[in-house]
């Protein structure tokens, strides 16, 4: 028979956008009955709020503005779960991410306020804070067998608390709030240029060359994980680290660059939100931004694939903002975020869903056999 | 100096009990990243029970306190124990999003509460003042907390589980190598899943002593601020053996005590050293220690690795 053509339900993307979906509706279904058990009168208005966001703006100019407002997050967002996606592919789970983005947040903004410095310096002061903050969770890992994962919850707090201390300098902070200084004011050349794309979005200026740029990144990392052979061999090292020791590779090495490149991500996601003066940093933050474990749930719910996770992104970041337009004063809009945990939690269980899905078909297959094995047998 | 010793005491009580819940898990095979979750929901059962059934008999209120807390971390661990055991989940990834997950659902929970009281209160905040006084004790200027004899029984009962019972090495056996256990008839699921609600029990009751440690009401927004991970590192650092985790604990729970009360001491408040250094103290304390220590670790052998009948 036709063994090598696969089912439709058996083909690995097919399966993979099912069982993000299942995440999506089951996390949604959950979140409703929150709602529903809070105040059943408007659980469904405001379940829609939520899942359309945007839309719901009366007009067409304001829907393409908040749109924008949308985009302009999921840069930053995309930015950390590419982060992570790309380190879990070499088997580390960077939760580490929203420490490198507190520290390209931090060196962002003090070459922007401090130094001065155009936009593509900072955003390049990013990368190297944030592929410093990797690679100390590498060398850890790789040379005294620390765990990625403790190392990195320890670091998002250390670097949380230096990013406030640096950042309260006189230099960078605004005088009279918390905040950092209004870039547009201090130094709008460290503005990331909208090259014209504002003007799409109803002349939104968060909307920048930042989108298309976390695009870009996207589709590299696709690109250096499956096409290349630096890409094999950091794979091969996440599949096997004895094995690829065996086969030549510089495994401890590798551990070290995957956690670099992660961390260079994960800074420039935060260079991409703070340099286009949409937020300025809180010098008095006493939690970790929310931003890097947002970009874990990307990571997740787009199936580990760099280009799954650009509308994974953008659909955390959606729900999140519209978590903000309901009634604050009957739902909290914290209720995203326990949509966007539920998904995570489900996200778990992708391995499970798409065992059902091959299950079926499986047990289709062993039947027809059994059946005729007992016609063979009744033959002989 | 007496107040630098409360605090380093009842921060130590904090860490050495969910490290102790940490323990049960890893000891079963199972590794709960997901303590900092369970301790936000142990915090918010605890606070919610003080604020719904406030009592003024000290005894009655600490144990409907207490036993709050800990069915809350239990329930909530649940969700670790089925996912990583029965359906082979990653547990890394699992754990991360009870985190997320914890704390989310505290600040629907805390804020539906506050909103359903008084209509224009949307804080995420919850008070339990005269509550707190019935869990003190002053003796002499030093503020003993009933939490803190808790913890020290909990502490030896834990050696001796682990240690001198049936039940205890059945446990280890599940964490160090499953196969042989299932092979001699102990019932590996049925172990891990003990192993996880234990730590449960204690990861709840870790959280409803933490948010009671220093303060009088908290904002259930924060989370545990990383406790359950410094938790971790506690356990790491102790060997996963009891009896080590309580002295990390009291080295960890030091330096936490000293952003808490620095102030207080005139040698310290000299050096102008910004308080932000102080609050980042404990987590760069556990990264040396840990580089100094996962390189001879004793980890049980199974822990992480999803228990699978078919394979022996």
């Amino acid at each position: 028979m036709n063994q090598t053509k696969k089912s439709f339900l058996e083909r690995p993307g097919v399966q993979a956008v099912g069982a993000a979906l299942i995440c999506v509706v089951l996390g949604l279904l959950i979140g409703f009955i929150v709602l529903s058990l809070i105040n059943p009168a408007g659980a469904g208005e405001a379940i829609m709020t939520i899942l359309l966001n945007f839309m719901t703006r009366a007009t067409t100019a304001a829907q393409l503005k908040a749109l924008g407002n949308t985009l302009a997050k999921t840069a930053p967002l995309l930015m950390c779960a590419l982060s992570v996606c790309f380190c879990y592919k070499v088997g580390l789970f960077n939760i580490g991410a929203p420490g490198q983005y507190e520290a390209g947040a931090c060196a962002a903004l003090f070459a922007a306020l401090a130094l001065n410095l155009p936009w593509y310096v900072c955003i390049l002061f990013a990368a190297v804070a944030g592929a410093l903050l990797g690679a100390v969770s590498g060398i850890l890992k790789a040379y005294r067998n620390v765990n990625e994962v403790i190392s990195g919850i320890m670091l998002n707090w250390i670097t949380l608390y230096i990013c406030n201390m640096v950042l309260s300098s006189e230099a960078v902070k605004d005088s009279t709030s918390p905040y950092s200084k209004d870039l547009s004011q201090a130094n709008p050349s460290s503005i990331i240029p909208s090259a014209g794309l504002g003007n799409l979005f109803s002349g939104n200026k968060a909307v920048t060359i930042a989108i298309p740029l976390a695009i870009i990144a996207a589709i590299v990392v696709w690109v250096i994980l499956n096409k290349t052979k630096f890409g094999y061999e950091l794979k091969a090292t996440g599949y096997n680290k004895e094995g690829a020791r065996y086969a030549g590779m510089k495994e401890k090495r590798n551990i070290i660059v995957t956690l670099i490149i992660g961390g260079a991500l994960a800074g420039l996601g935060a260079a991409f939100l703070y340099l286009t003066n949409y937020t300025k940093w809180e010098t008095t933050a006493t939690s970790v931004p929310g931003m890097g474990f947002n970009g874990i749930a990307a990571t997740f719910l787009g199936g580990l694939n760099p280009i799954g996770t650009i509308f994974a992104s953008f659909f955390i970041q959606s729900i999140t903002d519209g978590g903000s337009l309901i009634d604050r004063m009957i739902y909290p809009s914290q209720i995203s975020d326990l949509i966007s945990g539920i998904i995570i939690y489900l996200c778990g269980f992708t391995l499970f869903f798409k065992y059902i899905m091959t299950k079926n078909k499986a047990k289709r297959a062993e039947k027809k056999i059994k059946t005729e094995k007992t016609k063979e047998g009744g033959n002989a | 100096m007496m107040l630098l010793a409360q605090y380093t005491i009842i921060f130590a009580s904090v860490l050495s009990l969910v490290a102790l819940g940490g323990c049960f898990s890893e000891h079963s095979g199972v590794i709960n990243l997901g303590l900092e979750g369970i301790m936000v929901m142990g915090a918010l059962g605890g606070a919610v029970a003080m604020n719904l059934f406030p009592s003024t008999n000290a005894f009655v209120m600490i144990l409907t306190t207490v036993v709050v807390a800990v069915i809350f971390g239990m329930i909530y661990s649940v969700l670790l124990a089925f996912a990583c055991i029965n359906l082979k989940a990653d547990q890394t990834l699992i754990g991360t999003a009870m985190n997320m997950l914890g704390t989310a659902v505290a600040t629907v929970v805390v804020r539906s509460i506050n909103t359903s009281t008084d209509p224009n209160n949307v804080s995420t905040t919850l008070q339990y003042v005269d509550q707190k006084k019935l869990f003190l004790v002053n003796i002499n200027g030093f503020e003993f907390n009933w939490f803190m004899i808790i913890a020290l029984v909990i502490l030896v009962a834990s050696y001796f589980v682990l240690y001198k019972t049936r039940f205890g090495l059945r446990l280890r056996a599940c964490g160090e190598n499953p196969q042989a256990a299932a092979s001699v008839g102990i019932n590996v699921y049925k172990m891990r899943w003990s192993g996880v609600l234990i730590s449960g029990f204690l990861g709840g009751l870790g959280g409803i002593v933490y948010i009671m440690a220093g303060v009088s009401e908290w904002k259930f927004e924060v989370g545990v601020a990383g406790f359950g991970f410094l938790s971790l590192a506690v356990m790491i650092f102790g060997q996963w053996k009891p009896h080590r985790i309580a002295l990390a604990a009291l080295l960890f729970g030091f330096f936490r005590a000293l952003s808490n009360v620095y102030t207080g001491f005139d040698f310290l408040a000299a050096l102008n050293i910004p308080s932000q250094f102080y609050n980042m103290l404990p987590y760069i304390i556990s990264l040396v220690v840990l580089a100094f220590t996962s390189k001879n670790s004793a980890a049980p052998k199974a822990e992480g690795i999803p228990y699978d009948k078919g394979t022996r």
